[in-house]
């Protein structure tokens, strides 16, 4: 069984690199040069920052990008290939394939995120003459970035399993949004009365929080985050994800491929 | 076959198992992190830069803004807080976004105006923003009325205020109140009958909840500081008729025992002074409070600056 799912996790993997997924690496890069000299020149004291904030904030536009553009394909790509019958006339059931594919969009984002880190320390090392004990911090964040991937990767994968990919790009991308502003939600769920600050609380649950996984503007003032939120936040992508891998398996078991 | 029932069994386990341990992990991390960022936080400071994300939406904007006000103001206010900063940023960048926002400017500038724990305490910020409104809205005579009652109650500027009401009297449709509001106003500024009626027109023309609350509050205190001036006064001329201060109400002549506007009885202190008996239930009572407090309207509008 996890020989199979580690097959198909590797296989994803190498179709997102042939693909070129990994090209956006080049405007990464380019972003990054392009920022520190830029501001560099035109502002003060700022360009740590600066680079900490635009590089942790691409990595993750970036990836939420690729997890929805490429996770909304998974499914619907190999059934239009019909490579899918090819996959599941062989001794894989459909939960694995589901299972796989996610596994192996999540190794191409983590590749892809260590990629980005490499070139963000590098530009911080450059902006900084160094680094420092503290820009280990940043790790965190980053930390914390792949975990929402993980998050968007599993919902998109949610999706694709029964609408199409247009669809399901429109309703992980709107989830990523909520998700963001997840607290205000959980704010305004505060300020209800009676049935609706309940259904506002239940809708605030249901949604994902990517809120509390950003932690950028902490990192880049240098402010700690605790051993706490990382092991919280670890447990609540893991629970979250496998919760919305368990749905698209499912709803994908079910699903008339005829 | 069996095996996929066993598959789906065990997947609608997980499902449910990880979403509810998902649910109760994010519960901790709320208690983890500080404090939400809706309360304190503008992310867009400039109007402009709203108006260009909004692309051609802006009244809508404006309407969410307004709304944020407002759910800003009522939770600050529910926990008395003392502090509005978000308050004038907020009706600025609303007003800015649909300068025609009416309730924006009304409720908005009495938010402001208002000491706190019952407001921001900033009646020059009220009056700016009243002042933005008028140039906006030249046939809005409710404007007017407020802009008149921020310079009588809180700025004491009786001169303003009865030239506000004068100007809004003028307007086509406006009410008849503010030309005999105008008239008294300028002929006897501070008077006590003038801000209860002002009072009483802001209790029953306004249609925010929170505004009439505040009105109605400011009345009962009025009422109560009413009450307590005429007993102390009946106490005095007992004394200076018998030589000793009363003991009871009974000694005065007065039968029941008066009650304030919240149906209390009122105290005789032994020293001759009436009191309330539960004084934090009318916030704006200024007449013989316990030792140590203060007007809520008076000298709290300058703490915490």
């Amino acid at each position: 069984m996890t020989r199979r799912i580690a097959y198909i996790a590797s296989n994803t993997f190498r179709e997102a690199v042939r693909d070129r997924v990994l090209y956006n690496l080049i405007l990464f890069v380019l972003l990054l040069v392009g920022s520190a000299v830029l501001f560099g020149q035109i502002s003060m004291e700022i360009e740590r920052i600066v680079v900490i904030n635009i590089s942790l904030t691409s990595i993750s536009i970036f990836g939420v990008v690729i997890a929805i553009f490429i996770g909304i394909q998974l499914v619907s790509k190999e059934i239009d290939k019909k490579t899918l019958y090819t996959v599941l006339a062989r001794p894989v059931r459909r939960w694995e394939f589901i299972v796989g594919k996610f596994f192996g969009l999540v190794e191409t984002l983590a590749v892809n995120t260590l990629f980005m880190a490499l070139g963000f320390y590098a530009a911080l090392f450059y902006v900084s003459n160094g680094l420092h004990k503290s820009d280990l911090n940043i790790l965190l964040a980053i930390y914390f970035i792949v975990l929402q991937f993980v998050i968007i990767t599993s919902l998109a994968l949610l999706f694709s399993s029964f609408s199409t990919p247009i669809f399901s790009a429109i309703f992980a991308f709107a989830l990523f949004v909520i998700g963001t502003f997840a607290d205000d939600l959980k704010n305004f769920a505060t300020l209800a009365q009676g049935a609706t600050h309940w259904l506002i609380t239940g809708v605030a649950y249901l949604l994902p929080n990517f809120g509390s996984l950003n932690v950028i503007g902490a990192v880049a003032h240098d402010q700690p985050v605790s051993l706490a939120l990382f092991v919280h936040n670890s447990l609540y992508a893991v629970l979250y994800s496998c919760a919305a891998v368990c749905g698209a398996a499912l709803i994908f078991e079910r699903r008339n491929l005829k | 076959m069996i095996f996929t029932k066993h598959m789906t069994g065990l997947l609608s386990f997980l499902l449910v198992v990880c979403f509810a341990g998902s649910a109760l992990v994010e519960h901790k991390v709320d208690q983890l992190r500080p404090a939400a960022t809706l309360e304190e936080v503008l992310y867009m400071t400039s109007s402009k830069v709203v108006k260009r994300m909004s692309v051609g939406f802006e009244a809508l904007v404006a309407d969410i803004y307004w709304t944020r006000a407002v759910q800003y103001f009522g939770s600050k206010h529910l926990e008395n807080s003392r502090q509005y900063k978000l308050l004038y940023p907020l009706l600025q960048m609303a007003t800015d976004l649909d300068p025609h926002l009416t309730p924006a400017y009304e409720s908005g500038s009495m938010f402001l105006t208002q000491p706190p724990p019952s407001g921001a305490g900033e009646p020059l910020e009220a009056v700016a923003l009243l002042k933005k409104g008028i140039e906006k809205n030249p046939g809005a005579w409710k404007l007017y009325q407020v802009l008149g009652f921020v310079y009588y109650m809180e700025l004491k500027d009786y001169l303003s205020a009865g030239k506000a009401f004068e100007e809004g009297s003028k307007i086509p449709g406006a009410h008849p109140f503010l030309k005999a509001m105008a008239a008294k106003t300028l002929q006897k500024g501070g008077d006590y009958e003038v801000a209860r009626m002002l009072w009483q027109v802001i209790y029953e023309t306004s249609n925010d909840s929170i505004i009439r609350e505040g009105a109605l509050k400011h009345l009962l205190a009025m009422q109560v500081d009413l009450d307590v001036s005429q007993l102390e006064r009946l106490v005095q001329i007992y004394a200076s008729r018998t030589g000793h201060l009363p003991s009871s109400f009974a000694e005065l002549g007065i039968s029941t025992i008066p009650r304030d506007p919240l149906g209390y009885p009122y105290v005789l202190l032994p020293d001759g002074h009436v009191q309330v008996k539960f004084y934090r239930k009318l916030p704006f009572i200024k007449k013989d409070l316990p030792p140590g407090e203060q007007p809520s309207d008076m000298d709290l509008s300058t703490m915490d600056k």
